[in-house]
């Protein structure tokens, strides 16, 4: 009996012969991004909608084999819907807000995201990364199909790079032997043992956890809610936690922590997974196991993100353990922050300095997700004694006592990135606004007439920056800094949410909106002289 | 920004000492260490400024 092949069992994009192989000096060309996974991916999307050639190098012809990343916040499918991606993951995705943490037997602490209103994503959705990948390759064809410059080619993989200072030469592997090519701007998205990184010789520095985790997805048909649970000291697992959530399809990603001293290949043994499962979920349990992982991580970062011309996104730059669905959640925040600067850079738009601001602000969401994730992680696994005493005591206090509650951490999930202190901003000038859209925030969503906030917002096709006007006269239009802006005028008679989420105490305002929907300053009233200056300031071409 | 009190602050301290070490009372070692815990996660509640809880940690650090 043969089971339908699954789609991570399917080459999508298979080796196929190109011209560059051929050639007899390397082809060139502008953008080559390493890997395609949702960050190569993501940032390919990106730049082939603004008109870039950009050409992604993959050494696997399929999607990521297992589910892998489940968890997907608002902002990432905030980011996806200017790239046409994330419709379908809602579709496809489960939705939740519950979190339920256990500790022993007890139910000790529950959580609600309680997503607020207006916006057009959920708080969270789980999709195994698989839909995930096929979903962007899909959207990879579509904009290939209607003439955009961008083309995926698998099983070529990297062996070898030479940057200079305006390029980089690649020597590449096929099944048909090896070639040369050479791109202007090379971005890895290879993933946590980046090769490229490894190439360059390139530190990538931080703490190292001896820890395992056990993850088991498993299709049966359940009855539990569509809930996280989390477990600390169950019966079933007993001095280590557990975790359990929701995909579709009836997939169930089950996750134990095993310790350091572990056997692999026996972990792994279906026998022994089963005999895990049924502890868990009991004898009776019916269910077919679709993928199972042995992982362990490190929270690392590298020292600087770009290198010249070659720029690191993602897992590559960055490494932070699962717990708080940091890791493709911050790497769509990475090429959300990296597209719309090299785009302009590549129009000779925005000097190319600009890209150190992406190494600043990037850097700064990293350390954000590292502190999160490190405090996370040494709450779940307590590296000494004492620390596991403080910590049973805060779940043994959560279960009576609401005060205990904020200190459980099993994980901080994922929450957008605010770029305070970034030299792109421009200090605030709005007395009284929410302190929620202060310059280097992302700009929250609410529905306005015809649809939510940020379908207007950001570049689909073009690097846009916008001004939006608040109950203020403003003129239809601005250019300044060689760029073109959009005025967005907007009342709170039309839109009511506008005055809680940008106004404040103000009565009007007018905000310089970048690109990628980050907030780049802000005023009471239209002032020209102002906006000129912070758009020159948010491009880098002053200072 | 409050001030940890390092002044004399407890008019019945052998009362107040003596419900410290009843409290310990029958314990084990284990119960004892979790017992600390707890009460240090309450009182560090109560204080709630994380300024001064960091001159307290100071204090106890000696």
């Amino acid at each position: 009996m043969t089971a339908a092949l699954k789609i991570f069992e399917t080459p999508l994009y298979p080796y196929a012969r190109t011209a560059d192989q051929d050639a007899a000096t390397p082809a060139r060309h502008k953008v080559v991004v390493i890997g395609a996974g949702p960050i190569g991916l993501g940032i390919a999307i990106d730049l082939a909608q603004q008109g870039v050639e950009v050409l992604v190098l993959d050494d696997n012809d399929k999607v990521s084999f297992g589910s892998r990343a489940v968890c997907y916040a608002k902002r990432p499918l905030e980011i996806l819907d200017r790239l046409g991606c994330a419709v379908p993951m809602v579709d496809k995705g489960v939705e939740w807000n519950l979190g339920k943490v256990f500790f022993d037997t007890r139910q000790v602490y529950e959580f609600n995201l309680l997503a607020e209103d207006g916006h057009k994503f959920p708080a969270f959705i789980n999709l195994q990364q698989y839909y995930f990948e096929e979903y962007m390759v899909a959207r990879v064809n579509e904009l290939r199909a209607a003439g955009a410059p961008i083309e995926l080619r698998g099983r070529n993989r990297l062996t070898s790079i030479d940057p200079t200072a305006d390029h980089v030469t690649l020597r590449v592997e096929t099944p048909e032997g090896a070639y040369a090519l050479q791109a202007d701007w090379l971005i890895a998205c290879d993933g946590a043992g980046s090769p490229v990184r490894k190439m360059l010789g390139l530190d990538f520095v931080g703490r190292v956890f001896e820890d395992n985790f056990l993850i088991a997805d498993v299709i049966m048909d359940a009855e539990f809610p569509t809930e996280r649970w989390f477990w600390f000291d169950p019966p079933f697992n007993r001095g280590q936690s557990a975790l359990l959530h929701k995909q579709p399809d009836n997939v169930w990603r089950i996750d134990f922590q095993i310790g350091w001293d572990i056997n692999r290949d026996e972990e792994l043994k279906p026998e022994n997974i089963d005999k895990r499962l049924r502890a868990m979920l009991g004898e009776d349990l019916k269910y077919q196991l679709e993928w199972s992982s042995i992982y362990t991580f490190q929270c690392r970062r590298m020292e600087q993100f770009h290198q010249g011309r070659v720029i690191f996104a993602g897992d590559s730059a960055h490494q932070v353990s699962p717990f708080g669905a940091r890791g493709a959640n911050s790497g769509l925040q990475d090429t959300d922050n990296l597209a719309w600067k090299l785009k302009l850079i590549l129009d000779g738009k925005a000097p190319e300095s600009l890209l150190d601001s992406y190494d600043v602000e990037r850097i700064h969401g990293a350390a954000e997700n590292l502190l999160n994730s490190t405090r996370a992680t040494d709450f779940i696994t307590p590296k000494s004694e004492t620390s596991r005493i403080f910590r049973d005591a805060v779940l043994d206090l959560a279960e009576t006592h609401d005060f205990a509650r904020p200190f459980v951490n099993s994980g901080r999930l994922s929450v957008p990135c605010t770029y305070d202190g970034s030299p792109l901003n421009t200090p605030d000038a709005l007395p009284g606004g929410p302190a929620r859209s202060r310059p280097g925030s992302p700009c929250a969503d609410l529905p306005v007439p015809g649809g939510h906030l940020l379908d207007r917002l950001g570049g689909r096709d073009a690097p846009r920056f916008q001004i939006l006007a608040i109950d203020t006269p403003a003129p239809a239009s601005f250019a300044a800094a060689g760029l073109e802006c959009e005025v967005i005028a907007l009342s709170t008679a039309e839109a009511p949410l506008l005055k809680d989420r940008y106004l404040g105490e103000a009565a009007g305002a007018v905000y310089l909106i970048r690109p990628d929907q980050h907030v780049a300053g802000r005023w009471q009233s239209w002032d020209a002289q102002a906006l000129a200056a912070a758009l020159a300031r948010a491009i880098g071409k002053e200072g | 920004m409050a001030d940890l009190n390092t002044t004399r602050n407890t008019p019945r301290a052998d009362d107040v000492y003596q419900m410290l070490i009843d409290a310990h009372e029958g314990l084990s070692k284990a119960q004892s260490d979790a017992f600390n815990a707890r009460l240090i996660l309450t009182l560090m509640n109560h204080i709630g400024d994380a300024e001064v809880i960091a001159q307290a940690l100071a204090v106890a650090k000696r």
